[in-house]
């Protein structure tokens, strides 16, 4: 085990769970005005009908798989009675559906958004960021799963003995990094990718994730809301930008001359 | 019964030239950002005609509103919760920016930057402010059908028209037209607020103003589909919905709204009505839909009546509110006169904003016709049997049932021909005030709220500050500033909300001689180039008003 091993597998993730973690805090905090879709719909409709459900059901699914493949130790399958084979199979048939959902869905949408030119100048430079952040851990991961498990025989390659370990011993902060030294390359890439990930995700769109409107089934349709009995003195937050006004623009003129 | 009180609006349709003042004031007001181009919190639709966006009548096709399930329960057009979940990647009714329309501005630097020698004429073409790309035809815009332009084209696709199954003659001698504005209605059932997953939309308990709270708004573009009207829009730069306020910030201190403040017919009226919240939805889930019209009057409350006095106390609404209701135009022209009526009641969701049917397409064909346009007999019988523009009225106002429309042109009709002997010096006839179920002195009172229409009577708005004086002449110079200073336009409120804008001044001008003396002490002189000549007495020269000078010269 390496000095670099300790830096990739201990002090990386943490760097990337931290940003996770604290940015998304921060930007609840102080960012409320900027938590959004950002919706491109107005602008193109067709094409986002049929890519957006796409990606973000296949991609809700990848979470789900993570989620069941990470956290949940082998033992706890095996002691429910499910060999690992049945997992195996499983996981692969379910996680190879779940991909092509996110890749197709996600090539639809990128095609949209480069292709359709008002949604090409409502991009971002953090969008294009993230854009690049987000398609990286995707394709890999689809790399991964296609090299080990689907083409690389009958078992594949057994992530639920390094990779998961090493995941929770970071998550119970107990880090096991050289759990990590063996794993095929396709694996480690997409697990530093999918950190850089974490690590942007508060400050990009993506922030709308956490947005799912849990009280919507159980509220009344009707809101009622009373006015705040006072006004703030506190400073204000961020909101609708100014509007630059020809009088704002000659004002500055005519102090520059 | 639990008493609430609602800013409601009535809109006289019978005068409205069609010149759009109040659209223009209004998107100078709030919608003149990035992103809300193409949003016009107010428009003026020619009728008949497809309207803004297109064909937004057409329910079949956008899902808005409510409908009434078999077992007589509401639910939204465009699904209940399962099916807002189902949706929420994508909104499958979501208008898309071509059925509004693409927005452009037009290249006015190139006028002023062409090369002195160009053998061409310099010209400003027009530039889509979504791609940047020129739009050489431009083929939609917010109101192309204007005073029935180009409507040869396209007048059959209005849903009205459909619904009542006319073909109405496009020539413009062969048809009626009339001018509708549109705002928001701050519907007492708002089915935006029904289908808002995020709970950013809500109806305010204290005037019933339907809002977003930007802050919790995450975009999901639900409200925009589902609203009927089509009046909630999506700000395509922030990612979040916007629509119209109701000016709010100008209510809270007694103002009209600017659409109100600037309408050049003076047909807007704005005032309060109590209405009984616990009845809303009952009301709104009646069986025929023409009967909503009367279900709708049937929970707005008598603010005369001892027992919803009591409630309203009971239910926490002002004293100054219930008195502001008992002198409400809006209660006089919906329940006392009954010549206002609600738009598209068929959508369940209890419009506020109502309308005075417009008499003038009648009167026009009478004259026309060689007959006196203002003889009652004449008119009350031509209102009987001319039914196109009735039958499109009550498409409009009432889900097709003719005889509010009739009562209300009737009304309308008997009070010209019974001001006009008056005018005369004949005397009033009572007979043509008892023909259509009136007094002379209502008729003469409706006349006065109607047609005189002061200011004070036309807009009746209790403030929320109750030591603020409510009317035009009572807003004094040191009144406005003093509100200023307590209240403030609000966080993230644009500049425009400020009070001292909306009269006129600009920054840092037509404040109290305390918010100068504040201004100057804190060193911040007012910013250059901004005078409000309205407001210049004219025997000194206002800061502001030349360039600043060289060192130590001051004017």
């Amino acid at each position: 085990m390496t000095t670099a091993d300790v830096l990739l597998w201990v002090a990386y993730p943490y760097i990337c769970l931290t940003l996770l973690v604290g940015g998304m805090v921060w930007r609840w905090r102080t960012d409320q005005f900027g938590w959004t879709t950002r919706s491109s719909q107005l602008y193109e409709k067709p094409i986002l009908r049929a890519a957006s459900p796409t990606f973000h059901l296949g991609f809700l699914a990848v979470i789900g798989g993570h989620f069941v493949g990470l956290l949940v130790p082998k033992t706890w399958t095996a002691a429910v009675g499910i060999p690992q084979h049945v997992y195996h199979l499983t996981a692969t048939i379910g996680g190879s559906v779940a991909a092509l959902a996110t890749v197709l869905g996600l090539a639809g949408l990128l095609y949209r958004r480069f292709a359709v030119r008002s949604v090409t100048l409502a991009t971002t430079t953090r969008d294009k960021v993230m854009y690049v952040l987000l398609v990286l851990p995707v394709a890999l991961g689809t790399w991964a799963t296609v090299a080990n498990q689907v083409l690389g025989g009958p078992e594949g390659y057994d992530y639920r003995e390094t990779i998961s370990p090493w995941l929770r011993s970071v998550l119970t902060f107990s880090p096991h990094p050289q759990l990590m030294t063996a794993v095929p390359l396709s694996f480690r890439l997409h697990v530093l990718a999918g950190f850089a990930l974490f690590a942007i995700w508060p400050f990009t769109r993506l922030v709308h994730a956490v947005t799912i409107p849990v009280q919507y089934p159980t509220r009344p349709y009707i809101v009622y809301r009373a006015r705040r009995a006072s006004v703030s003195a506190a400073a204000g937050r961020r909101g609708w930008a100014p509007v630059q006004r020809s009088a704002d623009r000659d004002g500055a003129r005519s102090r520059g001359a | 019964m639990k008493v609430m009180a609602q800013i409601a609006m009535v809109m006289n349709l019978d005068k409205c030239i069609g010149c759009h003042t109040c659209s223009v004031t209004c998107k100078q007001t709030w919608t003149n950002r990035t992103g809300t181009e193409y949003m016009w919190f107010n428009n003026v639709e020619t009728r008949p005609g497809v309207g803004y966006p297109h064909t937004w009548e057409d329910q079949d096709r956008w899902k808005g509103g409510w409908t009434r399930t078999r077992s007589g329960r509401l639910k939204p057009r465009s699904g209940g919760r399962v099916a807002r979940f189902a949706n929420l990647f994508a909104n499958p009714d979501l208008p898309e920016i071509v059925d509004y329309y693409e927005p452009w501005t037009y290249e006015y630097d190139k006028l002023l930057s062409a090369p002195k020698d160009s053998k061409d004429f310099p010209v400003a073409r027009p530039v889509s402010q979504l791609t940047g790309k020129p739009m050489d035809t431009i083929g939609w815009g917010p109101n192309w059908d204007d005073d029935l332009g180009g409507s040869t084209e396209t007048m059959q696709q209005d849903p009205v028209l459909a619904k009542i199954n006319t073909e109405v003659r496009a020539e413009i001698e062969q048809t009626f037209m009339f001018y509708l504005p549109r705002i928001c209605e701050h519907c007492l059932n708002p089915s935006c607020v029904a289908a808002c997953p995020s709970g950013a939309m809500y109806k305010r308990a204290e005037d019933g103003i339907v809002l977003v709270d930007q802050d919790r708004c995450r975009g999901w573009r639900m409200c925009v589909s589902s609203c009927p009207y089509k009046k909630v829009y999506f700000n395509h730069t922030t990612g979040k919905a916007e629509k119209c306020t109701l000016c709010y910030p100008r209510l809270e201190v007694g103002q009209p709204t600017v659409c109100s403040e600037t309408c050049v017919g003076r047909l807007r009226y704005l005032g309060v009505l109590l209405y009984d919240a616990d009845r809303v939805t009952e009301a709104a889930s009646v069986e025929d839909p023409q009967d909503l019209y009367m279900a709708q009057r049937s929970i707005l409350l008598d603010p005369f009546d001892p027992e919803v006095i009591a409630g309203a106390r009971a239910g926490g609404v002002p004293d100054s509110w219930v008195k502001a209701a008992q002198d409400s135009p809006i209660w006089a022209l919906i329940d006392t006169y009954e010549v206002a009526l609600p738009l598209h009641p068929e959508y369940r969701t209890l419009p506020m904003v109502w309308y005075v049917p417009p008499l003038s397409p009648v009167v026009d064909r009478v004259t026309a016709a060689g007959n006196d346009g203002e003889d009652h007999k004449i008119l009350l019988t031509a209102l009987s049997t001319m039914r196109i523009p009735l039958e499109y009225l009550a498409g409009l106002l009432t889900a097709g049932d003719t005889r509010p429309v009739e009562r209300s042109l009737r009304r309308l009709a008997a009070m010209r021909s019974y001001m006009r002997d008056l005018d005369l010096g004949r005397g009033g006839n009572e007979e043509i005030a008892g023909a259509v179920g009136m007094t002379g002195e209502q008729v003469q009172a409706m006349y006065r709220l109607l047609a005189i229409a002061k200011y004070d009577d036309r807009y009746v708005i209790p403030t929320t500050h109750p030591e603020t004086p409510r009317g035009i002449a009572e807003l004094g110079e040191d009144v406005t500033g003093m509100v200023e200073e307590l209240v403030g336009a609000g966080e993230g409120a644009p500049e425009a909300c400020s009070v001292s804008t909306f009269h006129g001044g600009g920054t840092g001008l037509r404040i109290t001689s305390r918010g100068r003396a504040k201004t100057a002490a804190e060193g911040l002189a007012p910013t250059p180039g901004r005078v409000n000549l309205l407001d210049w007495s004219g025997d000194s020269a206002q800061a502001g008003l030349f360039p600043p000078a060289a060192a130590g010269v001051d004017a």
